[in-house]
């Protein structure tokens, strides 16, 4: 449907790359990575194209002016081990905390005096894939009592499981859901562990960066390689 | 014969699959009910069924490309997501919009706002099964899509938004067909409000039917009028003022009860501010341009952002990653309203009979095209 | 032989294309009347304003397939729409539609039959139909429609009751259990009973609607919960004849309406000669006039009310009707045996 679109998705970026270590969770996301030459070959033109890997997060440290909110220095004071870094961007103040600590400071900013996020706006992954560790999980916070915003991230590695936060805000069942579909993130502890957009039997994770936009999951192949053979014959089929 | 003549008296759970095509499901929702006679003991929600992939389908397109794909997930109030789209990028590019584009965003989130209300109304009474109430709304919507058709051109999924700023200036008589309409909607909720408001059978449906109470509404993540019923004065419009909001004045209607009926008399309220905040928009209506110079290709920094829009179902968020490089957003990610609303279901539906699983599917007003994405 | 074998015959066939025509405008007018209420046109398309459209439904549902659950008990699903309509349609024996007119220089009355026992006959053959309902609910295997005949039972015990109670008040106003001779007693009132027990008569309106299944009692068939009710599984000829013994109901609970409360064929103020020109127009007229404004009521009630729930109708019935009936027979008792 959108063929002159479609090389230049991520998926030559993510072959390109240093492949993930492929450990078990990784290995059917990372099957159409190992048949980019298959496809490069079927559109060679996409190659040029190819945005270079991303560099990471931009996640831009505070700058010396910025007045840091009360829930932050609160937050500094009582988990300093716990913060990996602060950022700070168009107004939103982002805590970068270590996956393992995420737990306990997500539960101590819905408890505490200064925060009270007691609303969970949002919960959501980013996949910066050649990164190490690949993963942001991204926690929006909302207070309705101080009617202020915060947002903690925490970085995990491919496979590597993040404390679920349904205790803390039961919100988070769904949202965690629908991270663990889409980006085969798992979160230890959450209690239907189930996809949730997806069919119980859909393969690889779709937000995954090198899954691509158009292919498998789509036709419902399971092997990455039929279908880009299948789409190879369509295009040339389409050529002639 | 059983063996044990305790088993006689044994009974059975039934389990009951209402949807995905069911005449009150509101599109492809499918709730699995267990149920004991006719109470349900516990409900299976399952989604996904209008699962387009809209997230990973927005990061392949480019940033202007986005504002029609936004169109079709909350498809009864497009112009909302347009607007929470475009002011998330623009807050991305830390870009001023001009007055008269804000103002006119307003307006149509505004028109939005009741057009998306009515089709609630209406459909939530007939499930509750007033069917007159359901055309009645359906007659008042149409106006408002004709006041959409008239400035967009589409009567749907209006693209009525650019990043920068609007793509036309209000056409001519506009603002006079506006406050027509305000006045023809005033008028026509008084006839809704005779239907059902004081209705005894409307009453003993909705009162006490589905309560969550202010703590719980918080903590599952409502959002929009189904919290406020439950007494939380939240409003991102008032809260963290977008658009011209901030120069607007507006009430925001709470509930006490957390009830259906509350969250229907919020409703209510809010068609009659919503008319409040349009008269007010006409009123001070800006002149000036109304795209700003945006360059041709849109490219924000790279930098990230979670910006919030109070849309006719609740809280829309829209958490955008630009890597600075590419002609897309590098990660887009919708907060869903309707999605986060549709969780408090099963917390909702416990305990009531199967006739209140379909108010209570009504109450909490989804579009499933939101939820599934 | 003309008199005992023609005659009847001759009516019944006469009754039963009547009835079944009434039926098949009922739903006509009921789709008008709601499209009118409703800000719409309703059926256009057969015929001028549509007024083909109940032929076009009927051929339509004759020659769709009809299809049985795999599942289904065979038997009980086949009879349960037959259950149904039948009592529907033979109640119709009893009720008298006018006083009896001169054909060909005969006495024709204008009703089936007589019996003594008219109103123990319609209240007995119409809880029939109910069976129908819970059995075709039944046998269709299928959890919709079980719930439905579900409802359908509760519903039953619930107005049932309370509307043979008011029936009872209305006996001892009455003294007879002949439908002609209800009216004629109303006659020698002259009154309605309408006037001499409207609370008998609001109960047996609620009740009314209740057994027909109309909203704001469809709860056995309500839409927007359990798809279609109890007859989810039915299609074709089968669920015609649901629908029509739907609406076979609705005339049959105004027919009785009528006779009961309105006085049947008898002119309003049947007592007061100054309204004596109102008796130029026929009786049959007078009965057809006053059934259709309850019919109309039916259709009305329909396009205004949302929908009760089954236990709220249980309540509504328990808790409120049947007291209220029993307190108003108590009542009617004292005063026929002080006055």
């Amino acid at each position: 449907m959108d063929s002159p679109d479609t090389p230049s998705t991520p998926v030559p970026a993510g072959g390109a790359a240093p492949a993930p270590a492929a450990d078990a969770p990784a290995a059917p996301a990372a099957q159409p990575a190992a048949a980019k030459p298959a496809a490069a070959k079927s559109a060679p033109k996409a190659e040029p194209k190819a945005p270079p890997p991303p560099p990471g997060p931009p996640d831009p440290p505070p700058p010396a002016d910025a007045v840091k909110p009360a829930w932050l220095t609160a937050l500094e004071a009582a988990h300093r081990p716990a913060i990996v870094a602060t950022s700070y961007w168009v107004g939103d103040w982002s805590v970068i905390v270590q996956p393992a600590h995420a737990l306990a400071v997500l539960t101590w900013l819905r408890e505490a005096e200064q925060c009270r996020f007691d609303f969970l706006s949002d919960l959501t992954a980013v996949d910066w894939l050649p990164r190490e560790p690949r993963f942001d999980i991204v926690y929006c916070l909302y207070s309705t009592s101080r009617r202020h915003r915060a947002r903690i991230k925490a970085r995990l590695a491919d496979g590597e499981a993040v404390a679920s936060a349904t205790g803390v805000w039961p919100a988070a069942n769904w949202l965690e859901r629908e991270v663990f579909d889409l980006f085969g993130v798992p979160f230890a502890g959450h209690p239907d562990p189930r996809r949730i957009l997806l069919p119980e039997d859909w393969q690889g994770h779709p937000q995954r960066k090198d899954y691509p936009l158009e292919g498998p999951g789509e036709l419902m192949i399971e092997d990455p390689h039929q279908w880009l053979e299948l789409r190879h014959r369509q295009r040339e089929a389409a050529f002639e | 014969m059983p063996q044990n003549p305790q088993s006689l008296f044994d009974t059975d759970e039934l389990v009951i699959n209402m949807g995905p095509q069911h005449p009150s499901t509101h599109g492809v929702l499918r709730v699995v009910l267990r149920l004991d006679g006719e109470r349900v003991v516990d409900a299976d929600v399952v989604i996904g069924y209008l699962h387009r992939g809209v997230e990973k389908l927005c990061e392949h397109r480019d940033w202007t490309q986005i504002v029609l794909i936004t169109d079709r997930m909350d498809y009864v109030a497009a112009a909302t997501n347009n607007l929470g789209y475009c002011e998330t990028v623009e807050k991305l590019m830390s870009f001023e919009v001009p007055r008269r584009a804000v103002y006119i965003r307003t307006l149509l989130s505004e028109l939005q706002r009741i057009a998306s209300h009515l089709v609630w109304l209406g459909s939530h009474a007939m499930d509750i099964g007033a069917v007159t109430v359901f055309l009645y709304c359906l007659r008042e919507r149409e106006l408002a899509l004709d006041l959409f058709e008239e400035y967009s051109g589409a009567r749907l999924t209006y693209n009525c938004m650019r990043v920068g700023g609007m793509p036309f200036d209000l056409p001519a008589g506009f603002d006079r067909k506006v406050r027509e309409f305000c006045d023809i909607v005033e008028e026509k909720l008084l006839e809704y409000e005779t239907l059902l408001t004081q209705n005894r059978i409307w009453l003993e449906r909705t009162r006490g039917v589905g309560v969550i109470s202010a703590a719980d509404a918080v903590a599952i993540g409502l959002s929009g009028p189904s919290l406020r019923a439950s007494g939380v004065l939240r409003d991102v419009r008032k809260d963290e003022p977008y658009a011209a909001y901030a120069d607007l004045e507006f009430d925001v209607p709470i509930g006490g009860a957390g009830d259906t009926y509350d969250r229907y008399l919020v409703r209510l309220e809010e068609f009659r501010q919503s008319t409040r905040i349009i008269r007010q928009v006409l009123d001070g209506m800006p002149e000036g341009p109304v795209m700003g110079k945006v360059p041709r290709l849109i490219k924000p920094p790279a930098g990230e952002t979670y910006h919030a829009i109070e849309s006719p179902k609740g809280e829309l968020g829209y958490f955008i990653v630009s890597d600075g490089k590419a002609l897309s957003p590098y990660r887009f990610r919708v907060r869903p309203p309707s999605f986060c609303n549709l969780q408090a279901l099963r917390q909702l539906v416990r305990g009531h009979l199967v006739a209140d699983v379909v108010a209570l599917i009504g109450t909490i007003d989804i579009v499933l095209g939101e939820v599934d994405r | 032989m003309i008199d005992s074998v023609l005659i009847p015959l001759f009516k019944i066939v006469i009754l039963l294309v009547g009835v079944l025509t009434a039926v098949a405008y009922m739903v006509l007018l009921e789709r008008k009347v709601q499209a009118w209420v409703q800000v719409r046109l309703g059926p256009m398309r057969v015929g001028p304003h549509g007024v083909l459209q109940p032929i076009a439904d009927v051929v339509k549902l004759i020659i769709k397939e009809d299809i049985t659950p795999a599942r289904a008990d065979r038997w009980v699903y086949t009879l349960a729409p037959i259950l149904v309509l039948v009592p529907a349609l033979i109640v119709f024996a009893v009720i008298p539609i006018g006083e009896s007119i001169t054909m060909f220089g005969r006495e024709v009355p204008l009703y089936l039959t007589d019996i003594n026992v008219g109103l123990l006959y319609i209240v007995s053959v119409s809880s029939v139909g109910v069976y129908g309902i819970i059995l075709g609910g039944w046998a269709s295997n299928s959890k919709y429609p079980l719930l439905g005949a579900l409802r359908a039972s509760a519903q039953l015990v619930s107005y049932e009751v309370a509307v043979t109670m008011t029936l009872v008040s209305l006996i001892l106003m009455a003294g007879t259990l002949s439908m002609v001779g209800i009216v004629e007693a109303q006659r020698e009132a002259g009154l309605w009973y309408i006037f001499v027990q409207p609370v008998a008569f609001v109960i047996f309106l609620i009740g009314g609607l209740a057994e027909t299944n109309r909203a704001p009692f469809d709860m056995p068939e309500a839409e927007s919960e359990l798809v279609a009710g109890f007859h989810t599984e039915y299609s074709g000829i089968r669920f015609a004849l649901f629908f029509l013994a739907e609406y076979a109901n609705m005339i049959v609970v105004s027919a009785v309406a009528t006779t009961l409360f309105l006085g049947g064929w008898l002119r309003p103020f049947p007592n007061v000669a100054v309204l004596a020109p109102l008796g130029l127009v026929p009786g049959w007229a007078w009965f057809l006039l006053k059934t259709f404004l309850f019919l109309y009521f039916f259709l009305q009630v329909r396009a205004t009310l949302p929908r009760y729930r089954y236990d709220q109708l249980m309540r509504l019935g328990w808790k409120v009707l049947i007291p209220l009936a029993i307190a108003n027979l108590f009542v009617t008792g004292a005063a026929r045996v002080l006055l």
